[in-house]
């Protein structure tokens, strides 16, 4: 007989990792660094998603709201440098498209 | 499980795979807008009121919009531009769906843990005290990074002399 917090667990851990492959998806097919950046978004909220779940069933809400604050200051903080760097790379090149940053390679 | 839950992990699943398979940049940060504005939701059934007021106003609002500002400074492209890009986008991501399937289908035979006892520990269930008295470095490091990227940002827009 399976638990009710059991079976949130599952269903929720499944809807986790299709976002996450949604996410890690976008990340290997696109060129486009603003929609790589996007694919990041995903792959952070599938993770925030997780800490809040484990929180949830465990009956430790409080530690894993703490936890996804300090997730969600972290990733604001991220999309804010690397759309930076991606206007940058706009001004340098007149295109967000990654591959052309290949020769940085040396 | 309740059926609300169900219905609202359904919609996050296919918000995120449109948000993807989306040929458009201005959609696809809309989509990331509703996923997180769905997730958002989905913490508060989850008893978590104070970090889905953190993703709602940050991830579904601030982030959504620094998004569609960067979309807006570039340069507009022509319509048989589109076209070409958009036939381009379905080559690179029609596997998406049938992996999300698949994925799904392989995941729901999988027999995951059923016993989530935790050591027995004196567990403060306020999040106030939590990230105040027990998690005070977290906030620390989180003043830190912020200051972090601030100064990231301002070193990458800094005009040189030269320049």
């Amino acid at each position: 007989m399976i638990s009710d917090m059991s079976q949130v667990f599952c269903v929720f851990s499944i809807g986790i990792i299709l976002v996450f492959i949604a996410g890690l998806y976008c990340l290997i097919a696109t060129a486009n660094l603003i929609r790589a950046m996007i694919g990041l978004e995903l792959l952070t909220k599938a993770v925030t998603l997780f800490i809040i779940l484990t929180g949830y069933v465990t009956g430790r809400v409080a530690l894993a709201q703490a936890l996804a604050i300090t997730l969600i200051v972290i990733e604001v903080v991220i999309i804010a440098v690397a759309v930076g760097v991606i206007l940058c790379v706009f001004r340098h090149n007149k295109s967000v498209n990654g591959k052309l940053l290949r020769n940085i390679k040396g | 499980m309740d059926i609300i839950n169900t219905i609202l992990l359904v919609v996050l699943v296919v918000s995120a795979i449109w948000t993807v398979m989306t040929p458009r940049l201005p959609r696809s940060a809309i989509g990331l807008g509703i996923t997180s504005a769905v997730l958002t939701i989905i913490m508060f059934k989850l008893s978590s009121p104070l970090a889905a007021v953190f993703e709602l106003s940050i991830c579904a609002g601030l982030i959504s919009a620094i998004f569609i500002s960067i979309i807006s400074l570039m340069p507009r492209i022509t319509a048989q531009d589109r076209d070409i890009r958009q036939k381009e986008h379905f080559h690179k991501y029609w596997l998406l769906p049938i992996i999300i399937v698949a994925a799904a289908i392989a995941l729901s035979q999988f027999a995951l843990p059923t016993n989530f006892n935790l050591p027995a520990e004196p567990v403060e269930n306020d999040v106030r005290i939590i990230l105040w008295n027990l998690r005070h470095l977290d906030l620390l490091g989180q003043i830190v990074i912020l200051l972090a990227g601030a100064f990231g940002v301002a070193i990458l827009f800094k005009e040189r002399k030269n320049d």
